[in-house]
């Protein structure tokens, strides 16, 4: 009974969309789980409204059964294009499936699935390790050939942003012997904890003094460092250097102040990759590449930090 | 004095043994320093860090000297650390800021108290209930990110310092003394350890059972708001999904540390204040001794495990009949060294 | 075939059996009778290994045997069944009958044939039910049948039923009554313990009576009638006693009214009766137990909701405890383990606490006032206790109850209840208990006392009110309280006896 109902309202709307002439597209989100993801919600619907795009917006409460059931309604609605935040790998085929045979292209957003790749267009996506690369290089040129003794907080132990970022890091310091990596401890990616454990590093070594630079695993645990080291009387950005990954709008504002030297956007804004390879896929069937990387871009002072606070700030960080 | 320091004697030398531990694998750790005006050194930054735990531990020891326990403590600390930085953004000021967060955490010891002691739900039950569903209220408060403020007024207590002393260290210390004092200087301890000894006969002596543990429930609400405003205030944010998380669990720890049971009745504050110490101690020693963090929670299960089979009673006991043995044959006049 | 000859248990405090002897042929029922405490179960639990006794023998078919847990006694050929069955109502019945001895093939169970084993057994007993279900989708009745077959099947000598029909119908009991003859027809010797009375006339051929834990009669059912056995139970002997007490209540005193209770109590619980208790007068409330005077005491204390309180200055609120604390009210409760005191706490926080609620948190009685409270108790009524600051819990059962005494004395109430307050107490401190209810009573206390002592209650009591069958059944006073005027109030059944 609700299926069909929903199915012949599902129906109507579809034919009032095509009547626009506007391209549909359905979004099944993960959630609001972070405010990294309903940064990503805000940009996506902001990309769709820059294209003239009707995206049909479906919060999925972190459930797969829920995203399912949104794909399957899409399906039935008959949109142009699929994006999906997938919030486990495994479970997708049949769905996937069904999309396929009703022609409607799937762009996977910022998490990938173990499903075949022809199952879907294409996935949009940063890739961690590179991330941490970027950061370690930073710090190289940053350090410009003097010693330099760095102190690490690491992301929830075992997970793959904490395993990627660190192995990313000690790639782009690889070689740089004047680098050295002295401590590192988890932070669990908690500003608390983040906080926390700057301190024990500040204790340990010489209340420090003998720390050239902190290279946290997510802006949030380098805020609280960040307190942690004013608080032990130092000055963020000039006594340690503070290199973190994420480009949240709070180390905007704690780079503004000079207290921060760089970070690494993880954007938000994977659709704008997404409508540009579909935009491509309707015009004239050109298939993009199975995975697009966005780019991990460096932030610094230079960068007039306060305008990038102004333009975050609202996103829902 | 002298009786409440012979009382204390097990947990005072626990704590010197992990402080010992933690000397050993890290030289530099009793150094205490004046830099600016405020002490600086790794003992300040447990006295510091151990607030949360120790505030926690402080309403957990009368919750489970009722026979109750408070697993909502962690969530209530997300929702009061919440409420404080959405009033403090939201310009009601410092004072009515502490005031609304205080406020949310006595309306949530209410609930639990109210679930325990008249709806008759077991404690255990009773609070997980809000400990789950509490941590969505504070992410309805943050809309799901951290909360962010500049007060410094706020900030200072979580990273202010009073006579060159952290402000945390201040009021759990503060806290501890005053509910020490009102339960042992008023008849309150002695009510509440009647009640969680036997509810039924304390009540048949009038007690008045069902007012004192919502009252218990709303203590622990109370320090539980201390606690989450000292976080939100030392990160200058309320970060909902993390502030507290599992915190319960180390509060409980830290009151079974102290020596108090987890069957009711007779309690010490101040033991379990001294437990919330030694497991910060271990906490902040893993961090200075630069272990792969991979490491962290192995030592700290390790060291707990070691501490509580020493304290087990049947240990105790085997101890004194060891002790008890080799004492026997020592010629007379030898002085024997006596730890109670 | 089963003999038991100076059977002694000791407890902590108390003498649980004292010197017990019974026996049990093949082929009979007999009766275990006696009030709380009496040692019923203490004596049941010696048979199927839960104690171990302290002396004396127990010898089956002749041989001495000392069963040490439930499994050797079923070995030996002693079955239980519990009034509360003890099987899992989650299996099936056969699951059940056959549980711990399944029918088995390679290690696994043969369903089957573990059904027909279950139909088997279940035959003898005209039981026609479908074994693969689950136990608990049956009535009690049948669960105790069940339980009786695989307590026979098990054991098969002798069979102990405590209180099986306690949650029965009139059917169900007869049903259970009728496999119970069947199975004394087949030479099974079954013990019955049950405290009522017209199962144990009707189904019974001897009758064994104990009484704080000593034997007191063994007799042939046919031989005795309701109440020579009720005054075994309650143990009086009435020609000795009614001249003694004659002379003490040969006159009705006039007493200042002081409390009068209206409609206290709630139909199917007991009453609603209504109560006078006059300044410095004790009422006695007397009744086997389950009779309903417990609950008489709990409405009074406000422990139950149902009726009226007033003194002379009007009504009074007496709908929970503290509100009767706080009208002058003490009640010193029958279980002093689970009712009365707080265990870990020491003698003198126990003495002090009720004071101490009253006085409200924010007033603490200064240590040095308790400490001298608890001296003067302990000194009044002779507390045996190292010290004051001992833990209650640590004292014999008669210290217990003297320290929940003294914390109601300290309080000074006008009107004190009292519920069985010489239960398990050695005989010195009984003496002692009741020359303090004297005592108090000359200070102008009114005290309500409980008792199945009826010595106890003679001794001590203004005025009888006996207790039957959930309900105030009668009144008496001055001459009128003698044991045999008492007992025949007791007994009184269906017919309308004379009450002196």
């Amino acid at each position: 009974m609700t299926i069909r109902t929903l199915l012949s309202a599902a129906a109507a709307l579809a034919l009032t969309a095509g009547m626009a002439q506007a391209q549909v597209v359905g979004f099944s989100q993960i959630g609001s789980e972070s405010g990294w993801r309903a940064a990503e919600t805000t940009l996506t619907k902001q990309q769709a409204a820059e294209r003239g795009i009707d995206l049909r917006f479906s919060d999925a409460q972190q459930r797969q059964e829920n995203q399912i059931a949104a794909i399957r309604s899409f399906i039935a609605q008959g949109v142009d294009a699929i994006l999906l935040a997938p919030v486990v790998a495994t479970g997708w085929d049949s769905v996937l499936e069904e999309a396929k045979e009703a022609d409607i292209p799937v762009v996977l957003l910022d998490r990938q699935v173990d499903s075949s790749d022809d199952l879907y267009l294409t996935a949009v996506g940063s890739d961690l390790v590179h991330e941490g690369q970027v950061a370690g290089e930073w710090l190289v040129s940053a350090a410009n050939g003097e010693d330099c003794r760095v102190v690490e907080l690491q992301g929830t132990t075992g997970s793959s942003p904490a395993i990627d970022r660190k192995t990313g890091f000690e790639q782009g310091i690889a070689g740089h012997d004047n680098i050295q990596l002295v401590r590192s401890q988890t932070g669990d990616f908690t500003r608390a904890q983040g906080k926390e454990v700057m301190e024990s590093f500040l204790q340990a070594e010489n209340g420090g003094k003998d720390i050239c630079a902190l290279y946290a695993h997510n802006d949030d645990m380098a805020v609280g460092a960040i307190q942690a080291i004013k608080e032990a009387g130092l000055q963020p950005g000039e006594d340690i250097l503070v290199v973190s990954i994420d480009a949240v709008p709070d180390i905007f504002q704690a780079m503004a102040a000079g207290e921060a030297n760089a970070t690494v956007e993880l954007t938000p804004n994977m659709a704008g990759p997404a409508f540009d390879a579909l935009a491509a896929y309707w015009k004239d069937g050109s298939v993009p590449a199975k995975f697009i990387q966005t780019e991990s871009k460096l932030y610094t002072p230079s960068d007039d930090p306060q305008a990038e606070y102004e333009r975050r700030k609202d996103l829902g960080y | 004095m002298q009786r409440t320091l012979t009382q204390l004697a097990p947990q005072l030398v626990t704590l010197a043994a992990v402080v010992l531990l933690v000397w050993v694998v890290f030289p530099g750790f009793l150094d205490i320093r004046l830099v600016d005006g405020r002490l600086v050194g790794p003992v300040i930054d447990i006295l510091k860090r151990g607030a949360p735990v120790a505030l926690l531990a402080t309403g957990m020891t009368l919750v489970i000297a009722t026979r109750g326990i408070d697993l909502s403590v962690g969530t209530v600390m997300a929702i009061c650390g919440a409420v404080a930085a959405w009033a403090i953004d939201g310009g009601f000021g410092l004072g009515g800021a502490l005031a609304l967060a205080i406020v949310a955490g006595l309306v949530a010891g209410l609930w639990n108290g109210t679930l325990v002691a008249i709806v008759g739900i077991q404690p255990i039950v009773a609070t997980l209930i809000l400990m789950t569903a509490g941590r969505g209220i504070a992410q309805l408060i943050t809309e799901g990110r951290i909360l962010t403020f500049t007060h410094d007024g706020f900030a200072w207590l979580g990273s202010g310092t009073l006579l060159a002393v952290p402000v945390p260290a201040v009021i759990w210390v503060l806290t501890g003394i005053a509910a020490a004092l009102l339960m042992r200087r008023t008849a309150l301890g002695l009510l509440v350890e009647a009640v969680g000894i036997n509810r039924r006969a304390a009540a048949l002596a009038g007690v008045n059972a069902t007012v004192l543990l919502i009252a218990v429930y709303m203590a622990s609400g109370l320090c539980a708001a201390l606690a989450g405003i000292i976080t939100a205030a030392d990160i200058r944010g309320a970060d909902a999904n993390n502030a507290g998380l599992w915190l319960e669990l180390d509060a409980i720890l830290a009151v079974v540390i102290g020596g108090n049971s987890l069957l009711g009745g007779r309690f010490s504050v101040a033991a379990s204040l001294i437990g919330a110490m030694i497991i910060q101690t271990i906490d902040t020693g893993i961090l200075l001794a630069g272990f792969p963090s991979e490491y962290n929670l192995v030592i700290k299960a390790a060291l707990v495990l070691v501490i509580l089979v020493l304290q087990s009673p049947r240990f105790a006991a085997e101890w004194r009949t060891w002790r008890a043995a080799r004492a026997e044959p020592r010629p007379a006049g030898q002085v024997q060294e006596d730890a109670p | 075939m089963l003999t038991i000859r100076s059977l002694t248990k000791r407890f902590p405090g108390t003498l649980a059996l004292d010197d017990v002897r019974f026996d049990l042929r093949a082929g009979e029922v007999h009766a275990l009778l006696g009030e709380n405490g009496a040692g019923k179960s203490t004596l049941i639990k010696c048979l199927t290994g839960a104690y171990r006794p302290d002396g004396g023998e127990i010898r089956l078919d002749g041989a001495k045997i000392a069963p040490r847990s439930t499994s050797e006694a079923q070995e030996l050929g002693i079955g239980t069944v519990y009034q509360e069955v003890n099987l899992l109502p989650n299996l099936t019945v056969a699951q059940n009958l056959c549980f711990g001895r399944e029918p088995r093939r390679a290690g696994m169970i043969r369903t089957r044939a573990m059904t027909r084993a279950a139909q088997d057994m279940l035959d003898p007993y005209g039981l026609d039910i479908d074994v693969t279900r689950d136990l608990g989708h049956y009535s009690v009745a049948i669960r105790q049948i069940v339980a009786i077959a695989r307590a026979v099947a098990l054991s098969g000598k002798v069979l102990i039923l405590d209180e099986p029909t306690a949650s029965l119908d009139a059917r169900e009991v007869k049903m259970l009554f009728d496999v119970v003859r069947g199975l004394k027809a087949r030479g099974l010797g079954i013990v019955f313990v049950s405290h009522f009375l017209d199962q144990v006339f009707d189904l019974s051929d001897r009758v064994t009576v104990l009484r704080n834990g000593r034997h007191i009669v063994t007799e042939d059912i046919a031989a005795l009638d309701r109440l020579s056995l009720i005054e075994h139970m309650l143990g009086h002997a009435l020609e000795t006693e009614v001249a003694d007490h004659a002379t003490s209540h040969d006159a009705v005193i006039a007493r200042p009214e002081m409390l009068t209770f209206r409609g206290m109590g709630r139909a199917g619980v007991v009453g609603p009766f209504d109560l006078d208790v006059g300044q410095g007068e004790v009422v006695g409330l007397a009744g086997l137990l389950g009779s309903g005077r417990t609950e008489s005491a709990e409405y009074l204390f406000g422990l139950r909701s149902g009726g009226t309180a007033e003194d002379i200055k009007g009504p009074i609120p007496i709908d929970t405890p503290r509100k009767a604390i706080a009208a002058g009210f003490g009640f010193a409760p029958e279980d002093r383990k689970t009712d009365g005191i707080v265990a870990e706490l020491s003698v003198r926080e126990n003495i002090a606490l009720a004071l101490q609620a009253r006085r409200g948190w924010a007033r603490p009685m200064p240590r040095a006032e308790q400490q001298r409270l608890a001296r003067m108790y302990i000194e009044r009524l002779d507390i045996r206790t190292s010290d004051a600051e001992k833990a209650v819990g640590d004292l014999s059962g008669g210290n217990q109850q003297k320290v929940v005494l003294a914390r109601w004395l300290a309080m000074n109430p006008r009107f004190l209840i009292l519920d069985e307050p010489t239960r398990g107490i050695d005989v010195g401190a009984h003496a002692e208990i009741l020359r303090l209810i004297h005592e108090l009573v000359g200070e102008g206390m009114s005290l309500l006392v409980i008792s199945s002592e009826l010595d106890e209650l003679i001794a001590v009591a203004d005025r009888v009110i006996v207790v039957r069958d959930r309900a105030h059944v009668a009144e008496l006073t001055g001459a009128e309280i003698r044991a045999d005027t008492i007992v025949r109030a007791i007994a009184r059944h269906d017919e309308i006896g004379e009450v002196a």
